[in-house]
């Protein structure tokens, strides 16, 4: 697969503060690229130079196998994007809207072109309509619709369900899903909810502090050997002190939602369970965790305060 | 850039706003002549007042060449307001409105985009000023007919035949054009520091304000400075009604008395443009957008 987007050694320092710091990542024809980190980790600012709004302080980029610093209008055609807030003119109709970037991006879209990118998102009944009446919702599809305008071959879409109900955030995943399957675009998307992400990367990579912690395939990352296992007893209090004098005390994490939780080889589950039936615990649940915030939680555990992501 | 340039137009052309400036002008306009019209007698026996004892005017002193520059007079005063409204807002409003970042992600060089965008504020000038021209001069001249212009100075009287006054106006309106245009360039200049239209339009009426009355105060400390003020510039369409007289004391028609001080003055204000411009490009290049 060839590589769309390869990053290198990029930096971003504002002052005394550095943003993003010696990241480097590379993003292939056909992914869905998951770009993961708290609130503040450096993911916008990232995206922000991968589109020329912000100049990186050192490192390269390169996308479509051209350096963005000398061939920024060559690239930019091929790629399309929605950065944090779908803001487009509010005086001016969806469909206008549509039209005025898809003449920015070097195309002259027909009637009918523009009709099918509003049908795509869902918006064509209301194309005439002012976007200062949409919803949050309305205007993250009409984003969306720009950022498809002019057909790139790379879609950024930043932090796109951020002030999305729950349909809405459906409707854009259901979306990415259909461009990346259906039109074999590639998508970076970055987010802070990794149960989204979970449901539609193919690689991802987490960053924190502005560096990267882990790039992988997402069936990579969320297979790892170490799993997370949620355990519930009869006497959680007493489990836990057994649990705590036993071999399986390295194993214990913090509890969650009045659960016992341990961090141990899968092949190690069934050990743990022939030790809690020995000690004549009553198990009610004993339940391995594989999921994006298990394992962000695992990779970042011991280095920083990690909260909980928020739906 | 044509490209973008129209599109500059039509983002301008379907605000609200901007059709602000044009009834706002409409509405001063008129004032001005409904008042001349219904009392305009009383108004030229007043400012004939110092000259009542001196000689007698022929002719119809009310005409529409003398409320033109009444108009002007009063106008081009005001409408550095009205252009710093659309000017201040260009890019300033885009970064409000968030639209700035989606913007610059097409594929368009920043420098296309600040030529574009300043185009289309001097477009909006100029096409204030024609619609000045049009209500100011030629609506004038329909309702108030046409004489010798008859204007009144400090110490003396200026009377220029009817026959040489339309292309001095055409000269003072190119001329008050340049300077607007420089009033265009320096708000949109200020919009690339700021994230809203309110600090860039205060801003640059700020810097009117004050250079203005460094311009027109008589202090010596100033007097170093004032030639390299625009506002010192800004009001030499005047010089277009000044005319050359012959041994005889009569007017040369279609002179100019002094035409250096207008080709002076013009160089100042294009030198400004550009140094504006220049700026704003340069900012520009430079900007993380982070709005």
């Amino acid at each position: 697969m060839q590589d769309i987007v390869k990053v290198s050694n990029l930096t971003k320092r504002f002052n005394q503060l550095t943003a993003v710091n010696d990241l480097s990542f590379t993003v292939k024809q056909g992914d869905v690229y998951g770009f993961l980190g708290q609130n503040g980790a450096g993911k916008s600012t990232s995206i922000r130079m991968l589109l020329t709004l912000i100049t990186p302080t050192e490192g390269d980029i390169e996308l479509f196998g051209l350096a963005l610093n000398r061939h920024r209008k060559e690239i930019l055609q091929q790629v399309g994007a929605v950065i944090e807030k779908p803001d487009v003119y509010t005086f001016l109709s969806a469909y206008d809207n549509l039209k005025l970037f898809a003449r920015l991006s070097g195309v002259r879209p027909s009637h009918t072109m523009l009709l099918d990118r509003l049908e795509l998102v869902g918006l064509a009944n209301r194309a005439k309509d002012p976007v200062k009446t949409f919803s949050q919702g309305m205007k993250q599809r009409l984003g969306i619709a720009i950022a498809l305008v002019h057909n790139p071959g790379l879609i950024i879409l930043d932090e796109p369900t951020n002030g999305l109900d729950p349909q809405g955030i459906a409707d854009v995943r259901n979306l990415i899903l259909f461009l990346s399957r259906e039109q074999h675009k590639t998508v970076i998307v970055s987010s802070h909810l990794l149960n989204e992400i979970e449901q539609i990367a193919t690689r991802m990579l987490i960053i924190d502090k502005g560096k990267k912690l882990v790039e992988d395939s997402a069936a990579a990352l969320l297979n790892s050997a170490d799993t997370i296992l949620q355990l519930n007893t009869a006497d959680n209090e007493a489990a836990l002190d057994i649990l705590k004098g036993s071999r399986w005390a390295d194993h214990l994490k913090p509890m969650r939602n009045g659960q016992i939780v341990l961090r141990l080889n899968k092949e190690e589950i069934p050990q743990l369970n022939r030790f809690l039936v020995q000690m004549q615990l009553d198990v009610l649940l004993l339940q391995p965790r594989n999921n994006l915030e298990d394992y962000f939680l695992q990779i970042t555990a011991g280095k920083q305060h990690v909260d909980p992501f928020t739906n | 850039m044509w490209t973008h340039l129209q599109i500059e137009l039509y983002k301008i052309f379907r605000r609200p706003r901007t059709y602000l400036a044009f009834a706002a002008i409409t509405a001063l306009i008129a004032v001005i002549q409904i008042g001349l019209l219904v009392d305009g007698k009383e108004y030229t026996d007043f400012v004939m007042a110092d000259f009542a004892g001196s000689f007698t005017v022929d002719g119809k002193i009310l005409n529409g060449y003398f409320i033109c520059y009444v108009i002007l007079q009063l106008l081009l005063v005001h409408v550095p307001l009205l252009i710093a409204l659309i000017a201040a807002d260009l890019i300033s409003g885009e970064a409000n409105m968030g639209t700035l970042r989606l913007l610059l992600t097409r594929p368009q060089s920043r420098t296309a985009i600040v030529m574009a965008k300043f185009l289309a504020a001097v477009i909006y000038t100029l096409l204030l000023l024609v619609w000045i021209a049009i209500l100011g001069l030629l609506v004038s001249m329909w309702v108030f007919g046409t004489d010798d212009l008859f204007l009144m100075k400090s110490s003396y009287v200026v009377i220029v035949k009817e026959s040489d006054v339309f292309w001095r106006y055409a000269g003072a309106f190119c001329f008050a054009a340049l300077a607007m245009v420089t009033v265009a360039a320096l708000g949109f200049l200020l919009s690339f520091f700021a994230e809203n239209s309110i600090g860039p339009i205060v801003a640059t009426m700020s810097v009117i304000i004050v250079a203005t009355i460094l311009s027109t105060m008589n202090i010596p400390i100033f007097n170093t400075i004032k030639p390299f003020l625009f506002t010192t510039h800004m009001i030499t369409w005047k010089e277009f009604f000044d005319f050359k007289v012959n041994d005889a004391n009569e007017a040369i028609i279609g002179s100019i008395q002094n035409p250096d001080k207008i080709i002076r003055s013009a160089l100042v204000l294009i030198i400004h443009i550009v140094a504006f411009i220049s700026a704003a490009v340069l900012v520009f290049r430079k900007k993380d957008i982070l709005s």
